[in-house]
């Protein structure tokens, strides 16, 4: 998963003299070329392809119109792979709130532990998606895991955690867990330290206890960051692919198979590039969808 | 390894070389690489190992799309067709192959057959890995299976080998055979189990499916039996435990390619090998070995632009030196695919290895198809399909008619090459 960056909103002011203008165009021009050479044309491009039968193995290529997307309503795996990603992304995205959120305060609150505690749920986060595939390959191997030790030591069968289909996508969501939750806890645990101590300080005096300051307090003015932390969490689950592909080896049964990985089959194992073109754009347009639902429903400026 | 292994046309004295080996037999490779290297010091020699499967298939498609492709590469014989020959790949130059005594000859007719597109070659086989059962000989000669001398015993038809492995299982406590359940390896069983039965796939051109539901069916009986009604095998097992349990003598039997050698050899299991047993007897080849899924690892021309027979020289120097080399090549558990390496004394000396190399012979490789051979989709779905009927959570029907229908949808599918 990939960690967006938070852009800070951009104080438009206009330019006083036009010659500053040109000045600032040029001090963009740099960053506006990559941008249009790696994001818009590309973009462009995958839209244009989505039209065709373009082949990785290169060959004529034909127009086809809207048959890439015709033949996508059809293909029951598209729908199984998104149904993947939407499931993991319904079982992923409360924990990586509420367990972030849980840590920020434990770490908020605690004086003398506090850099260990910071320190430890952030570390995860550092680590490569290769190296947090390896670790928990090894915890949930099905013969020598660290897992399966723990369920033979109570008396249990060993269970494939990473193939059976009970366990598979917890065992992604776990996984998961794990490796990203380290950046909302930074998220909340900034917000925290931004909440002003007076206000504590008033609600004690009048005799609030610890669960109404948290409850009246500290959660209503963390509610702009939680509205961050959800469409932020929101999309990058949505993008799920690394962790899925490198715990099955490259190789995700139906069971687990994210969208992406049913688009990297299409485009890069079978060659169908233009096919696989236009499945991206479905994941692309439900993205687009989810954000344009947070800036309804989190408006940006709102302060409450 | 290096990341330099693309990019200038060759000149005469570059040699690129790609391969997917980075198991057991990548050991051997290298070891076959730095003697290549050593023999060959007038030569820019650079040998890339990839992972294997998809990853190694799709970096080598794209950089034979861009014509800027290594000088030789492995290739699965079976994944052929999905390199569109003429398009991905350049075909071998056929004065070189005189001169250096690559001859159709010097190879097995079924396998050679399928290296030639349109008349010319574009593949020359190093090996061929069939489908084998690996035996515990310790408990095999326990359960009155094997001689003294660690021979088995011929067993043959369904009744006979399932009672063998519920013997087995009563001995070992836990399961008589060991098999994985997951990724292509179902694949490569049922297709073993329905080429005995004689079916059929695919017509020639791959438009149009021909199964025979009635023996795809039995062979998918017969692979539920094991796991569910008999209960002789796991159902829901992975390659890794298969191989651990085997190699610590926990089960007697494995079903698994030829290339697990080293590995039992090294934890000194006491084993042998045979051809994979002939379960439905009818269709067995010379010397009553049965059919078994195989595919064979071959050398290819990548599409290169401006590839010109003088710089395509040291690639054939290789493929010569590499077949000369099939004997140590063959000690990692592959069947040479050089006549004359599996004819030659070390080669027969070598056991386990030469016990199984008549499996060659009927080798049935996957059916020919862009969408077919090792690691491609068809094997991918197909281990779906039938890995439920072995765990048990699909009935051989609704497994079958769930792979026929994956497999409508990719002959449904045009062809991208």
């Amino acid at each position: 998963m990939a960690v967006d960056t938070v852009r800070a909103p951009v104080e438009l002011t206009a330019p006083a003299r036009r010659t500053r203008s040109w000045a600032g165009l040029w001090f963009a021009l740099p960053f506006l070329l990559i941008y249009v050479v790696f994001m818009i044309w590309p973009i462009l491009a995958g839209l244009w392809s989505s039209l065709f039968n373009t082949s990785l193995a290169g060959g004529d290529v034909e127009f086809l119109g809207l048959s890439n997307y015709a033949e996508m309503a059809r293909d029951g795996a598209v729908w199984d792979s998104l149904w993947n990603t939407v499931w993991f992304t319904i079982l992923s995205t409360p924990p990586l709130v509420l367990v972030g959120l849980g840590m920020a305060l434990l770490a908020h609150r605690a004086r003398r532990t506090g850099w260990l505690l910071r320190f430890s749920f952030f570390m995860p986060f550092l680590l490569p998606v290769t190296v947090v595939a390896l670790i928990w390959l090894w915890i949930y191997q099905s013969d020598f895991g660290l897992l399966n030790a723990a369920v033979a030591w109570f008396g249990g069968d060993p269970v494939a955690w990473i193939n059976d289909e009970r366990t598979a996508m917890w065992a992604v969501v776990i996984c998961t867990l794990w490796w990203t939750v380290g950046f909302n806890f930074l998220l909340y645990l900034a917000a925290l330290q931004g909440i002003p101590r007076e206000l504590h300080e008033a609600a004690a005096v009048d005799g609030a206890t610890p669960a109404q300051r948290l409850w009246r307090i500290t959660l209503p003015l963390l509610r702009r960051t939680t509205g961050l932390i959800l469409v932020l969490q929101l999309i990058a689950s949505l993008k799920i692919f690394d962790q899925v592909y490198l715990l099955n080896e490259g190789n995700a049964g139906p069971i687990t198979r994210p969208l992406i990985q049913y688009v990297y089959e299409q485009g890069f194992t079978s060659y169908r590039i233009g096919y696989a073109s236009a499945i991206s754009y479905l994941l692309f347009l439900i993205i687009i969808l989810v954000a344009f639902a947070q800036f309804k429903i989190f408006p940006a400026g709102r302060d409450d | 390894m290096s990341a330099a292994a693309c990019g200038v046309p060759s000149g005469n004295d570059r040699l690129r070389y790609w391969n997917l080996f980075g198991g057991g037999d990548g050991v051997r490779m290298v070891e076959l690489i730095d003697a290549f290297a050593a023999s060959r010091p007038d030569l820019d020699f650079q040998a890339s190992t990839l992972a294997w499967g998809p990853p190694y298939y799709t970096k080598l498609s794209m950089a034979s799309a861009g014509g800027r492709a290594p000088d030789v590469a492995i290739l699965h014989l079976a994944r052929l067709p999905s390199f569109a020959p003429g398009r991905l790949l350049d075909p071998f130059p056929p004065e070189l192959l005189t001169e250096a005594g690559i001859t159709p000859d010097r190879f097995l007719p079924e396998i050679w057959d399928r290296c030639v597109v349109d008349g010319q070659v574009y593949a020359i086989p190093l090996d061929t890995h069939p489908f084998v059962m690996y035996y515990n000989t310790e408990l095999c000669e326990k359960l009155g299976l094997a001689t003294a001398n660690g021979d088995l015993i011929p067993l043959r038809g369904p009744d006979e080998l399932i009672a063998a492995w519920a013997e087995a299982k009563k001995l070992t406590g836990g399961y008589g055979l060991v098999l994985d359940n997951f990724g292509v390896s179902p694949w490569r069983l049922w297709w073993t189990l329905y080429r005995q039965l004689n079916g059929d796939l695919l017509n020639p051109d791959a438009t149009a499916l021909v199964i025979d539901d009635a023996k795809a069916l039995q062979a998918l009986d017969f692979m539920r039996r094991l796991s569910v009604t008999d209960a002789v095998a796991p159902g829901q097992m992975l390659l890794s435990g298969a191989v651990a349990l085997f190699g610590s003598s926990k089960a007697a039997f494995l079903f698994n390619g030829e290339w697990e050698v080293t590995t039992f050899q090294t934890q000194k299991t006491p084993f042998s090998m045979v051809p994979f047993p002939e379960v439905f007897p009818g269709t067995a080849g010379p010397g009553g070995i049965a059919r078994t899924q195989a595919d064979c690892h071959t050398f290819v021309l990548p599409h290169q632009r401006g590839r010109t027979v003088a710089g395509t020289r040291p690639a054939i120097d290789y493929v010569r030196f590499m077949l000369e080399h099939s004997v140590d090549w063959a000690a990692g558990g592959h069947v040479p695919a050089w006549l004359p390496a599996t004819r030659s004394p070390d080669y027969l000396a070598l056991d386990p290895q030469s016990r199984y190399r008549d499996a060659a012979a009927v080798a049935q490789l996957d059916p020919k198809a862009w969408f077919s051979g090792s690691a491609s989709n068809m094997e991918n779905l197909a281990g779906a399909a039938f890995g439920a009927v072995q765990a048990g959570t699909a009935t051989p029907e609704a497994g079958l008619a769930q792979f026929k229908a994956d497999l409508q949808r990719l002959i449904d599918t045009p062809a991208p090459v």
